[in-house]
């Protein structure tokens, strides 16, 4: 059997497109749990939490996205579309950053003051740690 | 005469430094309309992606969800305008507190109107009218972020799950300046909930195609239709406002740059008119002064005794 076509894949911000390109494998985190997508995987349409999404593209590379949430689409095309408010390719993200800012958002809400907003921007700089995080491992 | 003369020259100095001012202005203003333009362009796929899923979902079940239910008989609608931070945009913050008003006039049978402003303009229009506002946001109209328009859309959304007998809002519009061209940009109203999923627009995206619709048909969800439009609802709804936002940005700053260029055209035919009066008033000095000279050596030469 011939290996079906790459996924075509689109990940998009609210603000800009994140990322374009073919991928041989996506592992993502939905609301269910962990989901890998392979090519002529079957239409589907899921929720995501925050998580770091991680490509790997047709010429073998790694490309690590962290995304706060949003939801991916497969269709039977073979496109798929990652979709999230906020998210942030691994080159873009200080480790750092992330950290403080899980630190001082984890500790505004041990103190029980804090907004939706801040709740968004912890998802989103855990999902950036996680994705610094690979990188690194894949580092080593 | 000289004091006259003085007079006419401070102006014209006065007159060219505002021209300065108000060229830089322009320069600066011509310079950041592009940039706003990029944003709303950058920001279609988002907006594309969503609605093809919107469309997918609604398409696919008949799922009844709070925001897209129609209210059949509207007691307590909210009203978003959205005007500018700054003036010396011309007429751009007036027009759209202008449409606002008009709106309000025609929802006036309504028991309650809520009206939500965005910009400095609005809410010192409404500040100084003494009129009740529900909240305001400022601070953000020429760069607006999609992190400014999930605020607005999380206050908005908040009030508008509120049961209406609690004061919640049956039905919400907004008020914004839809960015044509450079030369014309329109004050409008839309309606933003109850969502209208299908048809909502009128070719402000980049006009893809539609017909892939019918590829959605054989969707497995996860977990369920039911919570992916759960999901997807309110997203969209800050998609609007961000789309909004960075219109009426973009428009706040080519209705600026038209302004301005005007106000330096002014400026300079001012300056124009004020040299020549100078130069006519420094001339008629210079004659006056001659008629003097030749009138006192003319009465010195008469009244001189012949030797």
């Amino acid at each position: 059997m011939a290996a079906p076509k790459p996924l075509h894949v689109d990940v998009v911000a609210a603000d800009r497109q994140v990322w374009k390109g073919d991928a041989v494998n996506i592992i993502i985190r939905t609301t269910e749990g962990d989901i890998g997508i392979l090519p002529g995987h079957e239409p589907i349409f899921a929720n995501l939490v925050p998580c770091a999404a991680r490509i790997i593209t047709d010429d073998g590379k790694q490309e690590v996205i962290a995304v706060d949430g949003g939801y991916v689409a497969v269709d039977d095309k073979g496109h798929v579309s990652i979709l999230a408010q906020y998210a942030s390719r691994s080159g873009e993200i200080s480790r750092e950053g992330a950290q403080q800012d899980v630190d001082k958002i984890s500790r505004m809400m041990d103190r029980n003051e804090f907004s939706e907003d801040d709740v968004h921007r912890l998802h989103l700089a855990q999902a950036q740690l996680l994705a610094a995080k690979h990188i690194a491992a894949q580092k080593d | 005469m000289a004091e006259n003369l003085r007079q006419l020259r401070d102006r014209r100095d006065s007159v060219a430094t505002t021209k300065k001012i108000t060229r830089a202005m322009e320069l600066i203003a011509s310079s950041r309309v592009p940039k706003a333009q990029r944003k709303v362009r950058s920001a279609g796929p988002y907006a594309h992606e969503l609605k093809r899923a919107i469309s997918a979902v609604a398409s696919h079940s008949q799922e009844d969800h709070p925001l897209t239910r129609p209210v059949t008989d509207p007691v307590r609608p909210g009203v978003l305008v959205i005007t500018s931070d700054r003036g010396l945009a011309g007429a751009y913050s007036s027009n759209a507190i202008k449409a606002a008003e008009e709106l309000t006039a025609s929802l006036e049978d309504r028991q309650e109107i809520k009206v939500y402003l965005c910009g400095r303009k609005a809410i010192q229009y409404y500040e100084f009218r003494e009129r009740p506002v529900a909240h305001t946001w400022s601070g953000f109209s020429d760069a607006p972020t999609y992190q400014n328009a999930r605020q607005i859309a999380d206050k908005l959304l908040a009030d508008f799950l509120t049961p209406t007998e609690e004061g919640g809002l049956d039905e919400i519009h907004l008020v914004y300046t839809h960015f044509h061209s450079m030369l014309i940009q329109q004050p409008r109203v839309m309606r933003l909930l109850p969502l209208e999923v299908v048809d909502y627009e009128e070719g402000e995206e980049s006009g893809e195609p539609e017909e892939d619709e019918e590829i959605f048909h054989q969707f497995r969800f996860e977990p369920d239709a039911a919570s992916v439009l759960d999901n997807l609802l309110p997203l969209y709804v800050a998609n609007r406002i961000h789309f909004v936002l960075l219109q009426s940005a973009a428009s706040e700053l080519a209705s600026r740059q038209r302004a301005m260029k005007s106000a330096t055209d002014n400026a300079e035919q001012l300056i124009q008119t004020l040299s020549r009066k100078a130069n006519q008033a420094r001339q008629a000095a210079i004659t006056q002064e001659i008629t003097e000279i030749v009138g006192g050596a003319a009465a010195l030469t008469d009244s001189t005794p012949e030797e």
